[in-house]
């Protein structure tokens, strides 16, 4: 049996004044991959931004429910605590906090939300510990201050420890390979895949087929002029390797 | 005169700043306005030897032919010292004796303050308290304990009545009357403050800490502090200060002065807190100090942390003056400004001994319209060779009304000393604080986070219970910063 965990219907939404997402349909059911491809400059980006609830973005029309509750009501904290993550493309660099505190900071707010008990210091650090053994993240790494520094892969493979840490129960990729050689992409992917289960759904965005070879989707769209212009199983994405985007685009 | 009648606090639309009571206390107020009968009076009142009086009426007569310096980077409207009163008591038939004799209107005060005055409460013995209500000290806890050690710790009105060969030598060997047109003012009119004497061999078996409050209208807080450490002595010493929240802007023109003799040890630190104003930038504490150090023996040393959170306009440069060979100096600071805040603050780092060494890190964090300006100067003379000096400024900005200037100063004269100066200015980004929402951090955690990261290495320096206050202020200091 399928549920559904997050439902967009009829999504437009702008930055600024110009509007991006236009009339975007799509459900994601629990334990799902789907893959949106697109060329570059479409408003993939946007889509992520919108469903985390980023300043500057603003919904015109539609709905999204997640877990069954309207997402455009709550705050893009709320949104985080409730389970949805981001894996940034360019993850920002935070000079003077250690990443061991604002994961401790993060971890426990979303604790406090779910009316956790928060986690003292030692059952924290056992934890980050396990987690980023699994990443090879040594602890020399979490001392160092929030992506002060970090290679571009480092970056991404923290993202990937945060995901561990918080366990959303929706993660959206966007771009996640941007930057990254062939090695590194293999350890986020591995990540990322560990973190599959029957009920956690993700969203990767990306440009390229080449991530899709190590996530492997169940569904794949392409979106074009701010929605799906066109669904299908994983070969999709080779095919859009094979024809381009161009096709698709004026298929419609 | 009383201050019964007083105006109550008239802003109240989201202000923050919890310490804005005002105590309701009769008052023994001279009459408004300066001139040497003032003078007269304010000595009268403290029965002050004569040689005191003829120090203050020198200083008036100087001050006259002062003018009020315009080059630190603030704006304030003139001051009237003709408007001002310059010395305003709580009426108390005859000076308390215990603390049981103090006024009970004052002790609620200062536990509505956080500062336990009844000694059994007071953080089991580890603090020492002097507090310091408008122009006079009112209580001095701990002090038989200390003396048992022969330190003396006391108001400066007492030292003066009980210790006068002490005052007399030391006071204004640090800064003279002519050193700054706020300093001579001080000099002319001060009415309390501490004294701290440290005798030879002693460490402090205790922190001591003064808490200044300003409670009357229109009044002037002048207060004044001298602490000396005799050889091989060691004294911790913190100091908090908070005041009413009124319309009017208030004065408050302290000296601080400390003498450190051979390899001995002071660390003075500060937690200001007087009311900044509102968040239209009415009202506030205008706060000129001058406070400086003398490492006069071998190996002394001289440490100052400060955070800065209060007054509307900050004027302060805790100095070092590095006289004694080896001796070191340490300024560590952090300055908040909010609003329509200003601050024009640093430190003077004067070599004078050989292989004198000299520390400066300093952490200015502006938000909302506020202006901050780190003005330093490091000077080495022709004969203090081998000094050493590094300063690191760093500037955070939040948000895009604010203001940030470095303007160090480094005059060199000896060719073996080694000067390093460090600077970076950085702003809290709206792409950082949506990488903290979206890992479920709020809007406040985020900020608060990113700025105590960046203070934390001022922060260290605080003792204990100092920094987790502090560390709560700058958070209170900082509330809706953003967004």
């Amino acid at each position: 049996m399928t549920t559904p965990l997050l439902e967009i219907e009829e999504l437009h939404a702008k930055v600024g004044d110009k509007e991006i997402i236009k009339n975007f349909n799509l459900t994601i059911n629990e334990g799902e991959i789907h893959a949106i491809m697109g060329p570059n400059g479409a408003g993939k980006s946007t889509l992520s931004y919108v469903l985390t609830g980023k300043p500057g973005y603003e919904v015109t029309s539609g709905s999204v429910r997640f877990k069954g509750k309207d997402l455009l009501s709550l705050s893009p904290e709320e949104r985080a605590r409730e389970g949805m993550f981001l894996i940034m493309q360019y993850p920002v660099e935070i000079p003077g906090v250690p990443t061991s505190a604002f994961l401790k900071q993060a971890l426990n707010a979303q604790r406090k939300h779910l009316n956790l008990p928060e986690l003292d210091n030692v059952s924290f650090i056992k934890l980050l510990r396990e987690e980023g053994k699994k990443l090879g993240i040594d602890s020399d790494m979490l001392k160092r201050f929030v992506n002060v520094g970090f290679s571009g892969g480092e970056k991404k493979r923290l993202e990937t420890l945060q995901m561990a840490i918080l366990k959303p129960s929706f993660a959206i990729l966007d771009e996640a390979d941007s930057g990254l050689d062939i090695d590194a992409l293999k350890v986020v992917a591995d990540g990322v895949n560990s973190l599959r289960d029957e009920h956690r759904a993700m969203l990767v965005i990306t440009h390229y087929q080449r991530l899709l070879n190590y996530i492997v989707p169940d569904f794949v769209h392409v979106f074009a002029d701010g929605h799906i212009v066109k669904s299908g199983n994983k070969d999709l994405a080779l095919e859009l390797e094979e024809k381009g985007y161009a096709e698709f685009v004026k298929e419609r | 005169m009383s201050t019964k009648d007083q105006p109550q606090i008239i802003d109240e639309s989201g202000d923050k700043y919890k310490y804005g009571f005002v105590t309701d206390i009769d008052a023994d107020t001279a009459p408004m306005g300066l001139n040497a009968e003032i003078i007269k009076l304010i000595s009268a009142k403290k029965q002050e030897p004569q040689w005191l009086l003829e120090w203050r009426l020198k200083a008036f007569e100087f001050w006259q032919t002062m003018t009020e310096p315009t080059w630190a980077k603030l704006s304030y409207d003139k001051i009237d010292y003709q408007s001002l009163y310059y010395y305003s008591a709580p009426k108390q038939k005859v000076a308390p004796k215990s603390l049981n004799e103090v006024d009970s209107e004052l002790l609620k005060t200062y536990e509505k303050l956080g500062i336990p005055l009844k000694e059994q409460e007071a953080l089991a013995g580890v603090v020492a308290v002097d507090a310091v209500f408008d122009s006079v000290s009112v209580a001095t806890t701990y002090r038989a304990k200390l003396a048992e050690q022969g330190v003396i710790f006391c108001s400066i009105s007492e030292a003066v009545r009980e210790h006068p060969d002490l005052v007399q030598k030391y006071l204004g060997s640090v800064v003279p009357y002519t050193d700054n047109f706020f300093a001579c003012l001080n000099s002319a009119v001060f009415t309390d403050g501490s004294f701290v004497y440290i005798p030879k061999g002693v460490k402090c078996p205790m922190e001591l800490s003064t808490y200044f409050r300003i409670n009357a209208k229109n009044t002037g807080q002048f207060e004044r502090t001298l602490i000396i450490a005799e050889d091989d002595s060691y004294v911790s010493y913190l100091e908090g200060c908070t005041a009413p929240q009124r319309d009017e802007n208030q004065l408050h023109a302290a000296i601080v002065e400390i003498v450190v003799l051979n390899n001995a040890e002071v660390k003075y630190s500060t937690v200001q807190n007087w009311y900044p104003g509102d968040k239209d930038g009415k009202g506030g504490v205008y706060n000129f100090v001058t406070k400086r150090a003398a490492c006069r023996g071998v190996n002394s040393k001289i440490s100052w942390t400060q955070v800065e959170t209060g007054s509307a306009v900050t004027w302060k440069y805790p100095s070092c003056v590095l006289q004694g060979d080896n001796s070191v100096g340490e300024f560590y600071s952090v300055a908040i400004t909010n609003n329509h805040q200003q601050a024009d603050t640093g430190t003077k780092m004067i070599h004078i001994g050989k292989n004198t060494s000299s520390k400066i890190i300093s952490k200015g964090i502006s938000a909302g319209f506020s202006n901050q300006t780190y003005r330093g100067l490091v000077r080495v003379s022709p004969k203090a060779s081998g000094a050493r000096n590094y300063s690191q400024c760093d500037s955070l900005l939040i948000g895009k009304n604010c203001g940030s200037h470095t303007v160090p100063y480094i005059e060199n004269r000896n060719k073996t000393a080694v000067l390093e100066h460090e600077a970076t200015t950085s702003k809290i980004s709206d792409e950082q604080l949506f990488y903290c929402l979206q890992r479920g951090i709020s809007e406040e955690d985020a900020v608060s986070l990113i700025v105590n990261g960046f203070c934390k290495e001022v922060m260290q320096h605080l003792p204990m219970e100092f920094a987790i206050e502090a560390a709560k202020l700058i958070n209170i200091s900082l509330e809706g910063s953003v967004g």
